[in-house]
This record gives structure tokens, C-alpha cells and sequence, in this order.
């Protein structure tokens, strides 16, 4: 816009911008070889693409707009949750070298910039003027654009009525088809088979697979906490967008979320992306690493309020089935051999498996266990308090309960709006604000009603969820607490008196069929095994069947040979 | 629980009506508006495939919150109406109804008048036409309020007239509130429904301008048209003005008459009974005892010492005569099971004893006659009765022993 010299081929100063940051004469669309950056985000474009588009007619940039387009949204996403995560504690590195580089490479394989469209491909863009409800009004003007393909010819923008037409009617939208950003009608139009289209739920793989990438300690179900608690920017994300870039019409569809993303659907997202990005092996994950079984056992333990002791016992599930080595763990893009490791999820079924092999978990050991570890503690107090099944259920249970019900209270509270105002055509922006208007003043009025309750302030972000201290009197902390009641030495070895297992389930099922290897339903379980699901899903906020899932495969690894036995037994039978 | 995780608008939202309700049922007001205060946001989705929107459920717990809590004012209550006015034009009338309630419970008169005022004048577009019922609710209060204010310059000048004083200005005040207040309040009873309040002051006001042929139609209408509910005051108010125009009993008895098919219980069975007793036709008078005895079936009639006193009566008076003891027959056939426990316990004897003697005098005529002289009820009171040498019961006694045969006739 600040380029002022004549055109070359018509003489007038009328410039405007294409995708790839060229200059074109907007009078006779002569493309000229000057080209400017394309956004203003840390990284450099060097590659142009030779493509045309036409921005939206001077009425919006009359009006403080400016012609913006939908990867640009969604890169100021990025950068903003990637700040977020960066204020967090998490390495500047992520933003500046990996996750930039990502973004790059993703804009490149989806031909969304620094690259050649193919020449045999013709995309139609609409971009209907507020004001021109009667597009066949004028023939004449411009009204439509074309996205052309183009390796030699330069640039011709044609004008059709009748195309345009037709492509209104594939248009499931309201009648206007109507968007702030340039592309936003093409962008939900899009065919999706080869392309993976951007959304906001992939913003988060994006993030989750730079952190991974980066071995940052954070594991996926942390991070969608923080996301959830609004540490980082997710919903409403929108009001960072700078003024002058208007979000209307079918770039709410795109931008405005009104659910959280599950954690099966980021995850696997994030694969997907791994390998559609053709990503080359991530850094390795090894013993040191937080998301290392080992490591993340020992935080969770903590939070349990799980003695120390049963750390070695984890460290012994995970070395004899092999879910510590370095190839298991680390990530290896596009090869759909191997099963996807959730280093959150891993963890939790590793403690729980420890927790049956100690404790059998069926509701029957585990309290007469607890019976004499309380009476030892009675008439002996010295050499440390034994653990104590029940009492530490009893504690447990209780302040799961009340961060349960605080949970669900807020999210019954949680409020989805924001003061930017949305609206899907101008037409609608005066009912639409004065409906903000009235919601506020309603908010108010009851607001005040509902006693001195404040808007509660986002919590600071924290690691942990529930704490146990040991400076309590009161004896609530069992981190200390010796696991000796349960254990006896057989051969010097250290093994649990427990001489029984009980495994989920015989037989895996077939993920790739339906989903799951495991179904889960609480009605045929021990409630102590309901139990501890449960506290492991509250603490990592998914669904107990997935952590029961791997609680399946980490036993059909531990029982292996015992299950191939059978198995092989059963068939000899039948024969 | 299975979508426990799985969060979004709608399931927040659902969770957070499920808290107010919770918060409602218990009275918890300032909880039911902290997370009212959450909700509101709803406004601003779009609810039209819902049966019941945002908006409407807003105005609905709003409206109760701010009735009851403590800290709200009516100020408040009326700003809050006043938005939830402007919030869905299809509810425009109902929610100026439900307003203008609430104002007169609290004993705003006034403003109720100016509410009401003010939505008759709105219009609309086609929703005038759809919302036409509201409407003439609306225009049916008013000039209830209209009647009120009829009403007290009435009393105004009935006063006055005593002191000798004539008020032109109230007097024309009046007669201009009659005319408003006749004119809704015909409207509305025209169409089926039950609109007791309307009836009673308009056949008030006519009434009062001598116009007693057409208060006469309109009490018919809502009596005898089969298009409206069945409404036994309607039946009430009918025989109430006969009454007061000095009908033949033989209107009055035809005006009670559905009544009591209606309501068997109904206070005014006794009136009834007592006419139908003296009347000269056969029909009549049977129908009379089964209108006293079905009447006497039911509990909150069970210590009415002027029903007994009916049936007492009646029932001598066909025992004297020795005509007709097949009516008394047919009565009791259905009822000699039940009525011995259910009225003439020897519990019931004792109690009815020491708080009405009337009662027992009645009831033990009654008895006497039906289950003859050795049963408990009789025995008891004229036992009594003899020992506080109370005269009349002495002579129930004589009475009874005389006519002990009744019993056996009546039983088989």
C-alpha cells in the first residue's frame, strides 16, 4: 500500500497484494516481481507463490480492515498459545526454532504458501460485498473472484456470474456468504482427502507436538488442563487478533470453539500431523526424561498420596515389560506398527497394575491387608506407620470428593463469551450487541444477588492437583509410609504376600476395529479398581476406559507367557 | 458419567440449569442467582430448535429469584421484567400479564392500572392477532381494576348520600369506570372459560344499574353453555341472584339442581334439601332425601348439626306419615354397611355428646329410627339425654320406641 511507482502496464498507482506477498495492479491485474512479507510474525518468508487473489473490495479497508487470511489467523494463534507456554516456563527455543518451523513446513505441504500450486488445480473463492446482496445486479463489476492456477500465464482474473451462481448453491451457509478473512468460504469448502485443514483443536497438536519434540516436562492431559483452567489462549482466542483484522461470517465457524478438544482427539491429531509433515524421528525419550515411565510414576505416586516404596515396584513393572526403552517411547512419525505411547496415561496404569499385584484390588484383600497393618500400627509406633489401605482410601476419597464436586461446579459456571463481540454479517451486529449489552446487565444484576462471590480468579497454574503434606499431624500424608505389611522375602527377594492377579480381560480386542482394547463397564469390576480409575482419570481428566485400556495391555505384556500357555493349552484341548 | 470429559456450551449450560433447579427446590436464592448469573450468556446462542429457550427460562427463575430474595427490590424486580419484555416479542403479553400479577400482589394497584394500560395499546404486526387471547386477558383485568375503582367511588358516594351530600364529579367519575370496566369484562366472558371474578362484578354492576335481564342471560350463559367447563359456581352465583330477585322456588330448585350432580358436598345442599322437603311433588321431595343422605356421605359433613336436623326431619316425617318408607329403603341399602361405624360409633356417641347436643339429637334420631332403639349411638344419647332430663330428648325416646319396627322394614 505504500508502494507508489506507476504501473507498467495501465499506468495507474493501484496496488494490491496476492498471497505470497506480491504486488499486482489492481486496475489491469499485472503482476509485477516485487513481493513483500507476508505476515508479521518472527520468521521470514523466501519462497513466492504464484498465485492471484484479490482482496476484498475497498469498502472493508475504508472501515480499519485489511485483507487477512485464515493460515494468518491461525499462525497469531499459534504464536499467542506458544507465548502463553513460553511465559509457563517452557524453553524459547519452542517458539522461535520448533514450532515456527512446523507451522513452515505444514503451510508448505498444504500449498497454503511457500510453494507451486499444481497447475491442474481450480479453486473458486467467494467474497460477497456487505453491500451487493444482488450479485446479478452487475455483471459488470467484479464482484467474484477466481483462484487460478497459474505457471505461465499472469495473472488474468476473470469475472462469471453464472459460476459464481453455482457455487453459492453448494453453499449450505445463509444466504450471504460472508467471511472477514479472504478465504474463509474456500477454507470450509475444501476438500479434505489429502489436505489436513487447519482448526483450532489442531492448534493444540501443534503446541503438544513441539513440546514433545522439545522433551518438555508437560504431558498432553497437563497441558489440556492448562488449556481448560485458560492459561493458554484457546477459546476466544480471537480477541488477540489485532482491529483490523474483522472476524465475521464463516470465520467464527472456523475460529470460535464452543467445546473442549478431548485428549484421544489432540493426540491423535498430533500423529497425524507427525506424519503428514513426513517428521523424522523425535528426540529420544530416555530414563532422565520427565515423560519417562519412571519419572512421571514418581509424580503421580506423590499425588496419589502413594508411599515412595511403591516406586520401585513401578520400576520393575515397566523394565520387565519393556515400556522403558528408548525405541517403545520415543516417537517415530508414520509408522503405524507401533502403538502410540501416552506417557500420561502409561503411568497411571503402571502405578494401578502395582496397586493390583500388591493389593489384589478385589474388594476383599485389600482391607483384611489393611486390618493388620492397622493393628500393627496400633501396639507398634516405632519404625514408621505401615500403609494403610483403608485409611488412605478414606482420605483420598474425601478431597477427590470435594475437588469433584468444586470441578463440576465450575464447569457448570464456566463462562464461554467474551466482550468481543462475534456476528456473522454487519446486519446482525446491532441485534447482536445489544444482546451483549443486556447479558451484561443481567450478569450484573444477579451477579450481585449472589452474595459476595466474586468472579473467582484463574487459579495459578499448577503441576499438581491435590498435595499432601507431611508436616501434617494428622497423619493424611502416606508418602512415608512403609509398605512392609504387604510384602515378605522370599529367596532375598523382596515379593507381595499377594500370591493372586486378576486380569481386565482375557482377550484384547482389535483396536483398529472398535477403537478400544478394552471395554469398560463399572458394573464388572471390584469397586477399589473404580476406584483408583477414577482418581487417575480426575487427575488426568479423561474417560477411566482409556486408562483401563492400557492397564489391559500393560498385564497381557506382564502375563504374556502365562496367557500364550493357555491359549496354546485350550487349543490343544479343543484339537 | 461416560461424557463426564467431554464438555461443551450446551452440556455447560445443561449442568448449570440443573444447579439453579437444585438451588430453587431448596430456597437457596443467592445460589440460585450466582449461577443464574452463568446462565445468561445462553441469550446470545441460538436456542430455536428447543422447546424452551433462554430466554423464557431466564425470565422464569429470574422473576422467582427476584421475588424472594432478600436483598431485591421491586425496583429491581420491575427493571428485570422490563428487559425480559424486550427479550421475545411472543411472550410480550404474557410476561406483561405475569407482571401486572405481581404488581398487585404487592399491592401496587396503580402501576398494575398503567401496566395494563400499556399493553393494550401494543401492537405488533400479525403477532397482535396471535397473542389475541393474552390480550383480552389483559383488557379483562383492567377493567377488573376499572370495577375496583367503580367500586370505591360507589362506596365514596353511598357515603356521602347519607350526609345528604350529591357529588356530581364522583358520580360521573363512576358511571365513567362502569362503562369501561362493563364493556371488557362482557368481552371476556364470552369466550368458554372460567372466569368466576369477571362474572361476579359484572352481574355486580348490572345488577346495580337495575339492567337484571341481561345479568340474568350472562348467568345463564356461563351456567347452562355447554361450551364452558363445568363450573359449580357458576351453578352458585345463578342461584344467588334468583334468590336475591325473589324467583319461585321452583327456579331456585332447577338452578341447584346440576349443582348437586356436580358437587354432592356443596354447602348449599341444605337450602336445597330444605326446598325440595317442602315442596308439594313427589319427585321433589325423594329427590330431597337422596340430596340430604349423599350429602351426609362425605366427611366434612359429619358433625353438620343443621343437615342431621334435615335428615332428622325428613325422615320422621315419612315415618309419621308410614308413606314412602320404600325411599328410605332404597337410601339405606347402599349405606347400611358403612354409615353404622362411619356416623354412629359409640365413640362418636360420647364426643358428638359433650360438644353438640344438637347434633346428637339429630343424629340419634336418626339412628334410632334406622338401626332402631337398641343400637349404640341411640342408646347412648337418650340415655343421656333422659339423665340431664333434657325434655325433647325424652321424647325422642318415647318417639323411637314407638316406631322400632322401621328398622326391620328398612333392612331386609
Amino acid at each position: 500500500r505504500d508502494f507508489n511507482e506507476r504501473c507498467a502496464q495501465c499506468s495507474e498507482v493501484n496496488w494490491g497484494l496476492t498471497d505470497g506477498g506480491g504486488f499486482y495492479c489492481r486496475s489491469c491485474h499485472n503482476v509485477i516481481e516485487r513481493t513483500r512479507e507476508i505476515v508479521n510474525t518472527d520468521f521470514i518468508t523466501n519462497s513466492r507463490v504464484q498465485t492471484i487473489s484479490k482482496g476484498s473490495k475497498k469498502q472493508e479497508e475504508s472501515e480499519g480492515g485489511c485483507e487477512w487470511y485464515i493460515c494468518e489467523g491461525f499462525q497469531l494463534v499459534l504464536k499467542k498459545q506458544v507465548e502463553a507456554l513460553e511465559a509457563l516456563g517452557v524453553h524459547p527455543q519452542m517458539k522461535d526454532e520448533i514450532l515456527c518451523n512446523f507451522w513452515r513446513c505444514y503451510l508448505q505441504k498444504s500449498k497454503q504458501a511457500y510453494c507451486k500450486r499444481p497447475a491442474a488445480e481450480t479453486v473458486k473463492t467467494l467474497s460477497v460485498c456487505e453491500s451487493s446482496t444482488d450479485v446479478d445486479s452487475d455483471p459488470e463489476r467484479p464482484s467474484i473472484l477466481h483462484l487460478l492456477s497459474l505457471s505461465e500465464s499472469e495473472g488474468d482474473l476473470q469475472t462469471d456470474c453464472s459460476s459464481f451462481a453455482s457455487s453459492v448453491s453448494k453453499v449450505s451457509e445463509s444466504t450471504s456468504v460472508y467471511s472477514g478473512s479472504v478465504d474463509g468460504s474456500l477454507y470450509l469448502m475444501k476438500n479434505q482427502k489429502e489436505k489436513l485443514r487447519m482448526t483450532m483443536p489442531m492448534t493444540l497438536s501443534f503446541c503438544y507436538m513441539a513440546l514433545l519434540w522439545m522433551r518438555e516436562p508437560i504431558t498432553l492431559s497437563e497441558f489440556l488442563r492448562f488449556v481448560v483452567e485458560g492459561h493458554i489462549p484457546y477459546l476466544n482466542v480471537f480477541e488477540h487478533f489485532p482491529e483490523k483484522m474483522k472476524l465475521c461470517g464463516l470465520d467464527l465457524k472456523i475460529f470460535c470453539v464452543e467445546s473442549w478438544p478431548v485428549y484421544e482427539e489432540v493426540f491423535n491429531k498430533m500423529h497425524e500431523l507427525a506424519a503428514y509433515l513426513d517428521l523424522p524421528r523425535f528426540p529420544d525419550i530416555t530414563e532422565s526424561c520427565f515423560l519417562h515411565p519412571d519419572m512421571l510414576c514418581i509424580k503421580y505416586l506423590m499425588e496419589a498420596n502413594l508411599p515412595d516404596e511403591l516406586h520401585n515396584w513401578t520400576c520393575r513393572v515397566v523394565k520387565k515389560i519393556g515400556i522403558g526403552e528408548v525405541d517403545f517411547l520415543t516417537l517415530m512419525p508414520g509408522n503405524k506398527s507401533t502403538r502410540k505411547v501416552k506417557y500420561d496415561v502409561l503411568a497411571a496404569a503402571v502405578i494401578i497394575v502395582v496397586l493390583k499385584l500388591l493389593f489384589l484390588l478385589d474388594d476383599c484383600y485389600e482391607w483384611v491387608l489393611s486390618e493388620f497393618a492397622e493393628e500393627r500400627n496400633k501396639n507398634n509406633t516405632e519404625g514408621g506407620p505401615y500403609f494403610e489401605f483403608k485409611r488412605w482410601y478414606e482420605v483420598v476419597k474425601h478431597s477427590l470428593d470435594v475437588k469433584q464436586k468444586k470441578l463440576n461446579e465450575e464447569r457448570a459456571k464456566y463462562l464461554w463469551r467474551c466482550e468481543k463481540p462475534l456476528f456473522y454479517s454487519v446486519k446482525k451486529k446491532s441485534k447482536v450487541l445489544k444482546r451483549r449489552q443486556m447479558v451484561v446487565n443481567l450478569q450484573n444484576q444477579f451477579g450481585k444477588l449472589s452474595g459476595s462471590v466474586q468472579r473467582a480468579k484463574k487459579p495459578n497454574p499448577s503441576s499438581f492437583q491435590l498435595s499432601w503434606s507431611e508436616e501434617n499431624a494428622d497423619g493424611s500424608c502416606f508418602h512415608g509410609h512403609s509398605l512392609k505389611g504387604v510384602l515378605q522375602e522370599k529367596c532375598g527377594l523382596l515379593t507381595a504376600m499377594n500370591p493372586d492377579y486378576w486380569l481386565c480381560t482375557v482377550k484384547l480386542c482389535n483396536e483398529k476395529l472398535c477403537g478400544h482394547l478394552a471395554h469398560y463397564r463399572e458394573v464388572e469390576f471390584p469397586q477399589s479398581y473404580h476406584f483408583v480409575l477414577g482418581l487417575f482419570s480426575f487427575l488426568l481428566r479423561i474417560q477411566p476406559s482409556y486408562i483401563h485400556d492400557e492397564v489391559c495391555m500393560i498385564e497381557h505384556k506382564l502375563f504374556n507367557k502365562k496367557l500364550y500357555k493357555k491359549l496354546k493349552y485350550n487349543a490343544v484341548l479343543r484339537k | 458419567s461416560s461424557n463426564e470429559h467431554k464438555l461443551n456450551f450446551k452440556k455447560s449450560k445443561e449442568a448449570c440449569l440443573s444447579y439453579i433447579q437444585d438451588a430453587l427446590l431448596q430456597k437457596q436464592w443467592k445460589r440460585a442467582a450466582e449461577f443464574l448469573a452463568c446462565y445468561v450468556e445462553s441469550l446470545e446462542k441460538d436456542y430455536s430448535r428447543e422447546h424452551i429457550g433462554p430466554s423464557e427460562m431466564i425470565w422464569r427463575i429470574g422473576t422467582e429469584i427476584l421475588w424472594h430474595h432478600s436483598q431485591s427490590s421491586m425496583k429491581e424486580f420491575n427493571c428485570f421484567i422490563e428487559q425480559m419484555k424486550t427479550l421475545g416479542v411472543k411472550r410480550y403479553l404474557k410476561v406483561c400479564l405475569e407482571h401486572v400479577f405481581h404488581l398487585l400482589c404487592n399491592g401496587q394497584i396503580d402501576e398494575a392500572y398503567q401496566n395494563l394500560s400499556l399493553a393494550e395499546s401494543w401492537r405488533f404486526g400479525e403477532q397482535t392477532a396471535i397473542q389475541d387471547k393474552e390480550m383480552k386477558l389483559i383488557q379483562a383485568y383492567r377493567g377488573l381494576l376499572d370495577y375496583y375503582s367503580w367500586s370505591k367511588q360507589k362506596n365514596i358516594l353511598l357515603e356521602h348520600g347519607e350526609d345528604g351530600f350529591s357529588d356530581l364529579a364522583v358520580e360521573q367519575e363512576m358511571h365513567g369506570y362502569f362503562r369501561k370496566a362493563a364493556v371488557s369484562l362482557k368481552e371476556i366472558i364470552k369466550i368458554p372459560g372460567v372466569w368466576d371474578i369477571f362474572v361476579k362484578c359484572y352481574v355486580d354492576l348490572l345488577e346495580f344499574y337495575g339492567d337484571h335481564n341481561e345479568a340474568r342471560q350472562v348467568l345463564n350463559e356461563y351456567a347452562y353453555n355447554s361450551k364452558f367447563p363445568a363450573n359449580p359456581n357458576a351453578h352458585v352465583y345463578l342461584y344467588q341472584f334468583l334468590k336475591r330477585q325473589g324467583e319461585s322456588k321452583k327456579s331456585l330448585i332447577s338452578a341447584l339442581k346440576i349443582l348437586h350432580d356436580i358437587v354432592p358436598s356443596h354447602e348449599l345442599m341444605i337450602d336445597f334439601n330444605t326446598m325440595l322437603q317442602k315442596s308439594k311433588k313427589r319427585k321433589k321431595r325423594r329427590l330431597g332425601l337422596e340430596v340430604i343422605f349423599t350429602a351426609l356421605d362425605y366427611a366434612g359433613w359429619k358433625e353438620n348439626a343443621k343437615a342431621w336436623s334435615c335428615l332428622a326431619r325428613q325422615v320422621k316425617q315419612i315415618v309419621i306419615s308410614e308413606k314412602h318408607l320404600d325411599w328410605i329403603k332404597q337410601e339405606w341399602s347402599s349405606r347400611k354397611d358403612w354409615w353404622p361405624a362411619f356416623h354412629f360409633s359409640r365413640y362418636l356417641a360420647k364426643r358428638n355428646w359433650q360438644e353438640n347436643k344438637n347434633l346428637s339429637y339429630g343424629k340419634a334420631l336418626v339412628a334410632g329410627l334406622l338401626l332402631g332403639k337398641d343400637c349404640k349411638y341411640f342408646k347412648y344419647v337418650s340415655h343421656q339425654g333422659c339423665k340431664a332430663q333434657l325434655k325433647r330428648f325424652r321424647m325422642l325416646k318415647k318417639f323411637v320406641n314407638r316406631h322400632n319396627f322401621v328398622y326391620m322394614r328398612i333392612s331386609g
